[in-house]
């Protein structure tokens, strides 16, 4: 299997998440990750799905996105072409022993201390998914006592947008609608 | 105005709504584009019903979309009352099968909207153009579980092309607008309009047209030229081409062009069960329909072919028998309006994007330029092996031993007397299988079935609708006495509002399919299949339940019945002489027939029976 990050833009309307995961979950296509949030676009959202899949059911998936009608628009981001991440909020078991050791592994990961007390910390880190993973591998024996991750969410690298907005810089190309 | 009442001469009433339906719609649209102020979301729905030039809606009342009820009781937009919220569904399905406009049915929330999840489902996956209005309880009541609540909106997304809730009476001409547009163009299909409550009693402004606001919908109709010329030269080089022919033609109104390109190319073609029509089974080119219960050279001339044209088909499981092992050898030409379609199940080498009216006239073009450069296929060592199958296994069957009525025999008539001008829908199982076989098919839109879905109880209330939008067409329904116990209600509404339908029951009393299946894979163990009553030593009971003689005649309809092969023709025409009531044939048949030739589920095409235990055998190397 292999990870695919399809940024879809949709309208920002009531019902289409309910429409898109349900796609997913009918078709037989696991969402790793889902993520949606506004855009510069007060009409549209962005979801950022994250995806198992071979390349052929990535094909189909997508052709039945493009199916639904509120999606206006899908193009698979790509790691090198694409910059993706992830935000992490964990809170650590840290009593005074411990505490110098967790704030310099918040240090090496350049992740923010957002509360304190006696008993624990919470970090917030953001990055990609291997980085966060790599910072959970480091807490995991000091003990993690709850943890909140987000999605994905992805922009494609360089002048191009994915609605095009941005007058002359050209759009990203969508997932081929054609064949 | 509609004056009429239920009741009041059905007939005249059939014949006044269907004489110049065109101008009525023209005028009505012109009428209700009038802006209006200050009317209820109830009378703007209706006004935007007739603005989109609805003739019928299909429909019951019940308690949230009553308010809109109030003004079509006004409208020139007919409704017919239905007995059960699924006859609606089917009747506007078979409506805009045979008539190629959109069908329209209407229900309450609740029960009646869940009603008619079981024919959008239907219209889904046979792509027909339908649009379902439900009122839906008030916008403040919504997610209380009030009463009659079900949230239909939820429910039907994955079984329609598209649905709304609309909870504003500002929304509903725009809504409306968007529905019928959605449903009719690219791929067509059902969607669904749910409406509060509050918002069909609440004052609004009605103006027309609406702006419609579908940013994400923009269906490819016009193929890519260059797409085109590659599979032209691909036909132009087969050796071995088939034109695998889809419901996408008929959907699009493409058979006069299949028929230039089956003439241009030589080609065989194939129908598959969505396509019985699309090109006449008189002509010599046309090898039958393929499939599970295809003929041995349609299904045959797929497994052997070097290219497949396939056009709005979408390589079904019931067409392809085990994916992996079918038509090994060909190239893969794919063209269909979804581009979702187009590799899901077969790889296409040649893909084509687009509506099938236009794509195959591309084609033509296309084709004459390859015909003209000197590359001209020659097909007949193909012809003479597609021959060769032809009339070694052509469908037939064999009478009963037990000197019972033959089903296949019936149906075969039926064709016959009735011929090629008639429309016929089927319900789901042998007879419609039959009624594939061994009714020739002439004309686009003469054969409506539930395909994709297999709809038992299909047949009845498709039947109402299509004589409602083609009165003057006969209109046979052909049903087993499993489905007609489904849906035999709607006869009650065709006989109250004058719409004569012809209802063929053939009634084997089992669930004939199912108990075809125990005979061949559960070792004539009938579980539940049989449906006439049964006495203690496994013989019937020399009673009838129901009697559907009787039932026909209590429903308001005149009750025949048939029970041996001399009276057959005579019964048949007798119904076809009866013109201003519907008429129910009780064809009292073996049940121990079966459909032949098969493909047994899962299996190979390869390992088609021509019948029981006959295997054909198709000489190796000869092609």
């Amino acid at each position: 299997m292999t990870r695919h990050t399809l940024s879809v833009l949709v309208e920002n309307k009531s019902g289409v998440l309910a429409r898109v995961s349900a796609l997913f979950s009918r078709r037989g296509f696991n969402i790793e990750s889902l993520a949606v949030g506004p855009t510069e676009n007060p009409d549209l959202s962005r979801m950022t799905i994250v995806a198992d899949a071979e390349s052929a059911p990535l094909e189909q998936i997508t052709k039945q996105l493009n199916k639904l009608v509120e999606v206006i628009k899908i193009v698979e981001l790509e790691s090198p072409a694409a910059v993706e991440r992830e935000l992490l909020l964990v809170k650590v078991r840290a009593p005074m022993a411990d505490r110098t050791q967790v704030l310099q592994t918040a240090e090496l990961f350049r992740a923010r201390v957002v509360d304190v007390n006696t008993d624990t910390v919470t970090l917030e880190a953001t990055g990609t998914p291997d980085k966060l993973q790599a910072l959970l591998a480091i807490l995991a024996p000091l003990g993690i006592k709850e943890m909140a991750q987000s999605g994905t969410v992805a922009l494609g690298r360089g002048p191009r947008s994915m609605s095009g907005s941005t007058a002359g810089a050209g759009t990203l190309r969508p997932v081929d609608r054609t064949a | 105005m509609n004056s009429s009442t239920p009741g009041e001469s059905a007939t005249r009433e059939a014949a006044a709504a269907l004489t110049g339906v065109e101008t009525t719609a023209r005028s009505l649209a012109a009428a209700a584009a009038e802006p209006a102020t200050g009317i209820t979301g109830a009378q703007s729905l209706v006004r935007a019903l007739e603005a989109v030039g609805v003739e019928v809606v299909f429909g019951i009342p019940g308690g949230a979309i009553l308010p809109a009820y109030d003004p079509l009781f006004d409208s020139t937009v007919r409704h017919v009352l239905v007995r059960h919220e699924q006859g609606a569904g089917h009747a506007a399905t078979g409506y805009a099968q045979a008539t190629g406009r959109v069908g329209v049915c209407m229900a309450t929330s609740g029960p009646g909207a869940t009603n008619l999840v079981t024919p959008l489902a239907d219209a889904h996956m046979d792509s027909v153009p339908v649009v379902a209005i439900t009122g839906q309880v008030p916008s403040a009541s919504i997610g209380t579980d009030a009463f009659q609540e079900a949230d239909i909106r939820g429910i039907t997304m994955p079984i329609t092309k598209h649905n709304f809730l609309v909870t504003s009476a500002d929304e509903i001409p725009q809504r409306i607008a968007e529905a019928f547009h959605l449903a009719a163009t690219g791929r067509p299909g059902p969607v669904l309009v749910d409406i509060s409550k509050d918002a069909l009693q609440a004052t609004t402004d009605f103006s027309w047209p609406p702006r419609m606001d579908l940013p994400g919908y923009r269906p490819t109709t016009r193929p890519h030229g260059k797409q085109v010329r590659e599979a032209a030269a691909l036909i132009a080089a087969a050796r071995r081409p088939v034109l695998y022919v889809g419901g996408g033609v008929l959907k699009a109104s493409a058979t006069e062009e299949l028929a230039e390109l089956a003439r241009l190319t030589g080609a065989p073609v194939v129908t598959t069960l969505m396509a019985r029509g699309a090109f006449p089974d008189s002509d010599p080119q046309h090898l039958g329909m393929p499939g599970m219960h295809g003929t041995v050279a349609a299904v045959t001339a797929l497994q052997k072919a070097d290219v497949l044209v396939a056009l709005g088909a979408r390589f079904d499981d019931r067409v392809t028998g085990r994916l992996s092992s079918f038509a090994p050898e060909a190239q893969v030409i794919h063209a269909d309006i979804d581009p979702a379609e187009i590799g899901k199940n077969r790889k296409a080498d040649v893909p084509i994007v687009g509506d099938a009216r236009e794509t195959i006239a591309e084609l033509v073009v296309a084709l004459r330029a390859e015909h003209e450069a000197g590359r001209t296929p020659d097909l007949a060592a193909w012809w003479t092996q597609l021959d060769s199958w032809r009339e070694r296994y052509p469908l037939g069957y064999d009478w009963p031993e037990d000197g019972t009525l033959s089903p296949q025999y019936v149906i075969e008539r039926l064709g016959a007397i009735a011929g090629p001008d008639a429309i016929y829908t089927a319900g789901v199982g042998q007879h419609q299988m039959w009624a594939a076989q061994f009714i020739s098919y002439e004309k686009p839109g003469t054969w409506l079935n539930s395909g994709g879905l297999g709809t038992m109880g299909y047949a009845v209330p498709a039947a109402m609708g299509a004589k409602y939008g083609c009165p003057d067409t006969t209109v046979w329904a052909i049903d087993g006495d499993g489905c007609f116990q489904m849906t035999n209600q709607e006869l009650a509404t065709c006989a109250i509002e004058g719409i004569p339908v012809k209802v063929a029951v053939i009634n084997n009393g089992n669930l004939g399919m199912v108990r075809q299946w125990q005979t061949l894979f559960y070792e004539g163990r009938y579980s539940n299949t049989k449906l006439h009553p049964v006495g203690e030593d496994g013989k019937p009971k020399p009673v009838r339940i129901p009697d559907f003689v009787a039932l026909a005649e209590a429903l308001g309809c005149v009750g025949l019945r048939c029970e041996s092969k001399d009276d057959v023709d005579a019964v048949i025409e007798k119904a076809m002489a009866i013109d201003d009531a519907p008429v129910v044939v009780d064809f009292v048949v073996g049940h121990d027939a079966q459909v032949w030739p098969m493909v047994a589920a899962g299996a190979s095409n390869d390992d088609i029976l021509a019948a029981r235990g006959i295997r054909p055998v198709f000489g190796e190397g000869q092609v």
